[in-house]
């Protein structure tokens, strides 16, 4: 089994996943009708990417294991997604905040995996980019609204700025199966994003007349299985059904 | 979010395919037009509905008033001579 290869789309997917159910919790729950359908809406977008990675991992890895396994049955610290996506939507500026940080590095991201040399990949990607460009614009809208809108939003929307700041550098970490496989043509240097990322986060940030964090102190571990408090709650809802009865089919 | 109660009501329009008119689909709540036409997207079109979405702030339509229904349809009910049934057509015509 090609290890690097198979830790590599891991890595990819899970952001994706954990960021899908933390979506997900928003069903029926939105700040309006009109919002919950569009979070849910991207919520599956997120989750039909991340059949598609499994399925070629579960390819991959070439034994009995299913895409369904990937997902559901894999222990906390074995979860490779960055902490940024496992935050918890304290109130809609933090989900806005949170999904527009991940977004902007998310589009370019895909934007390079459409040109690796692996056609699996590059063809996930060139599917994802048209939902995740307007992932971007949607999340991008909410934060111009919220942070050039009335005080209290524009409070709300800095304070959630300044929480989540701290996660986005680990975005452009690179981990040992990401160094082989832009070694081989197949993965991003990730490292190569962080410049252009930062850039298009501040235009949008000074559009919605916000202040850029000035922090320089960054959290990290998510892309080595070292997560924050929130991730094995959510694992904890997210497998249930699997724990609790063992190979249940809908 | 107490505000969304004073969000406007917005009518929305959606062409299903190339070459068909824009239908009415319903209505939604919205901050602007912009906002309108994204929630319109992922309210009406999220299964695979529409090409293309207008949107109509409600306020800006102007409706019949069911009062007046008397004398605004009413009259037509006996004008049958208005719809071309009466015409023999050759049999060279199809799709009428």
């Amino acid at each position: 089994m090609k290890q690097n290869l198979y830790n590599y789309i891991l890595g990819i997917a899970d952001n994706s996943l954990i960021l899908g159910q933390r979506l997900g919790e928003l069903t029926g729950h939105g700040p309006s009708l009109e919002t919950d359908i569009a979070c849910t809406n991207i919520s599956l977008d997120l989750f039909g990417q991340v059949r598609s990675y499994f399925q070629y991992a579960a390819k991959i890895a070439g034994d009995n294991r299913t895409e369904d396994d990937i997902a559901m049955l894999r222990k906390e610290r074995e979860y490779v997604n960055v902490l940024l996506v496992e935050q918890p939507n304290r109130d809609f500026a933090y989900t806005m905040a949170r999904q527009f940080l991940f977004d902007i590095y998310h589009l370019l991201f895909l934007q390079e995996l459409e040109k690796s040399k692996d056609l699996t990949l590059s063809a996930i990607a060139t599917k994802s980019i048209k939902e995740v460009s307007y992932h971007e614009r949607f999340s991008g809208d909410w934060i111009k609204r919220l942070g050039d809108g009335t005080e209290v939003s524009k409070a709300k929307m800095q304070d959630a700025i300044d929480g989540l700041w701290t996660y986005t550098d680990e975005l452009f970490h690179q981990t040992e199966a990401d160094k082989a496989m832009v070694a081989e043509g197949i993965g991003v240097d990730v490292t190569k994003l962080k410049e252009t990322y930062y850039k298009k986060v501040n235009e949008i940030l000074e559009e919605a007349t916000l202040e850029i964090p000035e922090s320089k102190w960054f959290q990290k571990g998510g892309k080595e299985g070292i997560h924050t408090e929130h991730l094995g709650y959510l694992l904890a809802e997210l497998q249930y059904m699997q724990r609790a009865y063992p190979n249940m089919e809908w | 979010m107490s505000d969304k109660k004073n969000w406007p009501l917005w009518e929305i329009f959606v062409r299903s395919k190339n070459g068909l008119e824009h239908r009415h689909f319903g209505s939604l709540h919205a901050a602007d037009a912009e906002m309108a036409l994204e929630n319109a997207r992922d309210v009406y079109t999220r299964r695979n509905e529409g090409v293309s979405i207008w949107v109509v702030e409600s306020k800006n339509i102007t409706a019949s008033n069911p009062e007046h229904n008397g004398e605004m349809f009413e009259p037509a009910q006996d004008k049958v001579y208005r719809h071309p049934t009466f015409y023999d057509l050759p049999d060279e015509v199809k799709h009428m």
